[in-house]
């Protein structure tokens, strides 16, 4: 044995097989051009000399008995900041398939080491719950063949469309109507959301594209796709320009951006889709939004009114309120004013047991349009793991029962509920979107499908790459430097946004065909869901079926 | 699939001729059950007066008769008349029906100081607490209706067989209105409530086909905590629902129905010359839009009847007549059956837009297209 001292060993000293990600190199392959140390996101991969013996047995007393060879091999780093992330951008660049990260199959013990100084771990991305999700579970069952002439997905015309804003009772609305009083604005939407991500967390090219491919979708396609801007504003020509009218304008906590928006107002070709206040987030539940200084560029700085390079930690809350009564009289209600009462405005909130107690209280204000419900398996941009892991709660029961809630109040056709919070995880976004539209949502939002789907975001949920926060997305997705964002061309993103949309479209048809239903989106035919799980049935009120 | 027959005359007519077009009409049901609604009604053997509420039920217990009476006593209600059907119990099914009630009662005298719609509402407050009593019962007292001039029987078999095990074959009765249909609805399971025609305060519905849209529908309809939107045995009951909720909540013009269960869609509301009324009344009364393939015929108090197709005009009905005598049908050889002497090139099948109204003098039918105005003159 060795002495302690001669080797290196701290506590947090790691191996290779000690990271969740090993680096796989095959040396006979490679060709030593450098491709992946140069590219990858967070440095973990060197090219290094190195000195191997070779023993050979020598009779000679003049020669030596050993001889060396110095070779150049890929090594992967063991610091902890510069762990491997498994994103595989080496992988991509690789010319001779040389490299490639492998999951460590065992229990890594980064773990327990990445709170250096003090510092509990981030990350941006996802939970991290592999396997098959609640809603990739449940099934529709309600098969109209025989009772029914069954309908043609393919031919038959089909109603996809959803409401955002508040609808009024029909006594209400007919009294109103002929009254000449207001009524309340109300747009009609694809059910199927661009979840709120904001411009700083996106990178520049990854927003274009979104914009474009939405535009495309309502333009040309005549699917009226919107999306939600997240916290940090919008950019200044979006504002003035005729597109503005699919996208949703998000007021959180830091209000940034806000200045920018309120100057552009008079100056609006159109208007919003609708504003969303964020009082909170599925992924964070309790903490506001966090776009850390590596992300905040001239331009970020520039449209949300702070110097660069400094972190912005939203508060938790909206720093004036103190109640949810407060906050609709308060911010519902202005917001509303701003537009002229041309706009819908509703509340983001985190999944939680209290939802119905937000969800009660705007049912009493007539100027509340919606509530979006955002669920544990929500994204982000960064978040403390823990929350991320631990705080929050699953979508599915918490948007069945506001639902039901409403049902029993007869007002689930005023207030619609929207749900996010993992929707599309796995790739089945359609199954688990009408899912919770069956459940009783009016429309679900996605953010991390979109990223996957139209620009390839290399997330997965056994904690790949989830460097969203650091501004070092190997798709230039989530980062703020040209460097990284020109990797993302933005026309090719739009015509993936379409891609998805038109696959969405198709599949919502392939959904409800067989089920008898085309004339309207079933929201709440919770007849029509099955689930091989009986607690889970009888929780969401549907039926078991095996 | 489930066929249906109306007829409606000035002349009374016997209920049997209809449940004869049901048997040219047979290979589109399976005997599960017949429902028949009557209006306008003659007795041979007692001279009604249209004003008086007739109470339609199964008693199928002495007891639940015994109930049945207490429970209408205490109400106030005195026995004017009390139909015996002459009953040939072997051709029935079932075989705990002790009586087929069809009787014909005073109005309490305390409700004359009542408005008209609180008469309305309290006559079926009394049918729902006789349904409710039966229930508590283990299902041995049935309400069909209580109402002025209205008549309905509910039994399970096959429709020529039922009317000949009750005698409607003697001319006993005699209405101006039939409305048959010849199957339960059985995708929610056999029960005499989920047999059409469906009512409610004198508004009735029957349809053929399966109401996919029907448990959001009756979701919203259960919310109205409206004391007769209750039931659902049956996915077209809420076809009667939301005719009721539409001529009497809404107060909105009968033509507002079929914008209701199947709204236009946005470029053809972009055209109508009130497309941004109906919007919004689309929007708001979105959780009552059907869907799946349906004919509904519906009749109202003042003996109107109608006719209406699903929005992708997926099952087949027929309307043909003369001046006087109309019949509707969900086959032609239905409504031959009914109206043999007719002018067949002037039958109408309607389309996905259309409401065949055949108003109650009963001298034409009306078409009337949901491209065209409503008349609603505020809502321009």
């Amino acid at each position: 044995m060795v002495s302690v001292r001669s080797i290196v060993n701290t506590p947090s000293s790691l191996t290779p097989n000690d990271l969740p990600w090993i680096i796989e190199h095959r040396e006979e392959r490679c060709t030593l051009c450098g491709r992946c140390a140069a590219v990858c996101p967070v440095g973990t991969l060197n090219l290094k000399y190195m000195r191997k013996r070779m023993p050979q047995l020598v009779l000679s007393a003049t020669e030596r008995g050993s001889s060396y060879k110095t070779f150049v091999g890929i090594r992967q780093s063991t610091e902890i900041g510069k762990r491997c992330i498994g994103c595989g951008t080496c992988s991509l660049v690789c010319p001779n398939e040389a490299i490639q990260p492998l999951q460590n199959p065992g229990r890594d013990r980064f773990r327990f080491v990445n709170n250096q100084q003090g510092e509990p771990a981030k990350r941006g991305g996802r939970r991290n719950v592999p396997g098959a999700s609640l809603l990739d579970r449940i099934i529709f069952d309600r098969i109209s063949m025989l009772t029914d002439p069954a309908l043609d997905a393919g031919r038959h015309e089909f109603s996809l469309n959803t409401l955002l804003g508040r609808v009024l009772p029909p006594e209400e609305y007919v009294r109103r109507k002929l009254s000449g009083e207001w009524i309340p604005p109300v747009r009609e939407i694809f059910p199927f959301i661009i979840g709120s991500m904001s411009f700083g967390a996106l990178s520049p090219n990854m927003w274009l594209g979104l914009l474009q491919g939405v535009a495309y979708c309502n333009e040309v396609l005549g699917i009226p796709v919107v999306m939600a801007t997240g916290e940090g504003g919008c950019p200044p020509w979006v504002l003035r320009s005729p597109f503005l009218k699919y996208i949703i304008l998000q007021i959180a906590s830091g209000y940034f951006g806000w200045d920018e928006i309120i100057r552009a107002i008079p100056e609006m070709q159109c208007d919003p889709a609708a504003i969303e206040i964020k009082y909170g987030q599925g992924a964070k539940p309790g903490d506001g939004g966090l776009l850390m200084w590596y992300k905040v560029s001239k331009i970020i700085a520039r449209l949300r009114g702070v110097p660069e390079g400094v972190d912005l930690p939203s508060p938790p809350v909206h720093q004036t309120l103190y109640s949810i009564e407060e906050s609709v009289m308060k911010m519902i209600q202005t917001m509303s004013m701003a537009w002229n009462f041309r706009v819908p405005v509703y509340p983001k909130i985190s999944g939680s047991t209290s939802a119905k107690s937000v969800l009660n209280n705007l049912v009493r204000n007539p100027y509340a349009g919606a509530l979006l419900i955002d669920g544990i398996d929500g994204g982000t941009g960064a978040a403390y793991n823990i929350s991320m892991d631990a705080t929050g709660h699953p979508i599915a029961a918490n948007v069945r029962e506001c639902y039901l809630d409403l049902c029993a109040q007869g007002k689930q056709n005023e207030i619609p509920i929207f749900a996010a919070g993992g929707v599309g995880k796995n790739g089945n976004v359609t199954q688990n979107g009408m899912a919770l539209i069956m459940l009783g949502a009016s429309g679900v939002h996605m953010g991390k499908f979109m990223m996957q789907t139209a620009a390839g975001c290399l997330g997965t949920e056994t904690n790949r790459c989830n460097v969203c926060n650091l501004g070092i997305c190997p798709k230039g997705i989530t980062s703020q430097n040209p460097k990284i964002y020109r990797r993302l061309d933005p026309d090719q993103v739009a015509q993936r946004v379409v891609d998805a949309f038109m696959s969405i479209r198709t599949e919502t048809k392939k959904i409800m065909a067989p089920l008898g239903r085309s004339q309207s989106l079933p929201i709440g035919m919770s007849d029509a869901l099955g689930i091989d799980d009986k607690d889970v049935a009888e929780r969401l009120n549907i039926r078991y079926v095996c | 699939m489930c066929r249906l027959a109306m007829k409606t005359a000035s002349e009374p007519f016997s209920p049997f001729s209809v449940l004869q077009a049901m048997e040219a009409m047979q290979e589109g049901y399976d005997g599960s059950g017949l429902g028949l609604l009557l209006r306008g009604l003659t007795f041979a053997d007692y001279k009604y007066n249209a004003s008086d509420p007739i109470l339609s039920g199964i008693a199928h217990t002495e007891e639940a008769l015994a109930r049945l009476d207490h429970i209408m006593d205490k109400a106030g209600f005195t026995l004017k008349y009390d139909h015996e059907f002459e009953v040939k119990k072997a051709m029935i099914e079932a075989q705990d029906r002790h009586k087929y009630i069809l009787r014909v009662y005073k109005l309490p005298a305390a409700w004359s100081k009542l408005a008209a719609e609180q008469v309305e509402y309290e006559l079926m407050l009394t049918r729902l607490a006789l349904r409710a009593d039966g229930e508590a019962h283990g299902n041995d007292l049935t309400a069909f209706s209580l109402w002025p001039d209205v008549a309905m029987i509910k039994e399970v078999g096959w429709p020529l067989e039922i009317g000949l095990a009750l005698g409607l074959d003697a001319g006993r009765i005699l209405s101006r209105i039939c409305m048959a249909q010849g199957r339960q609805n059985t995708n929610y399971g056999i029960n005499l409530y989920a047999c059409h025609p469906f009512f409610i305060q004198g508004v009735a519905t029957m349809t053929n086909g399966e109401n996919t849209a029907f448990i959001p529908i009756k979701d919203w309809l259960t919310g109205r905590s409206y004391p007769g939107y209750i039931g659902y045995q049956s996915d077209s009951e809420v076809f009667a629902h939301i005719l009721h909720y539409v001529t009497k909540k809404l107060k909105l013009p009968l033509s507002a129905y079929k914008h209701v269960i199947t709204p236009l869609k946005n470029e053809e509301l972009a055209r109508h010359p009130q497309g941004d009324f109906l919007r919004g009344l689309r929007d708001a009364c979105r959780r009552l839009i059907i869907d799946g393939p349906n004919a509904v015929i519906g009749t109202l108090p003042d003996e109107t009847s109608l006719l209406v197709m699903d929005a992708k005009k997926m099952r087949p009905a027929t309307v043909g007549g003369k001046p006087g005598e109309w019949a509707i049908a969900s086959e032609m050889c239905g409504v031959d059956a009914m109206i043999p002497d007719r002018d067949r090139s002037k039958d109408f099948q309607p389309m996905r837009e259309h409401t065949v109204i055949i108003p109650p003098d009963r001298q034409e039918l009306q078409i009337w297209s949901q491209f065209d105005q409503l008349s609603i003159p505020q809502a321009a």
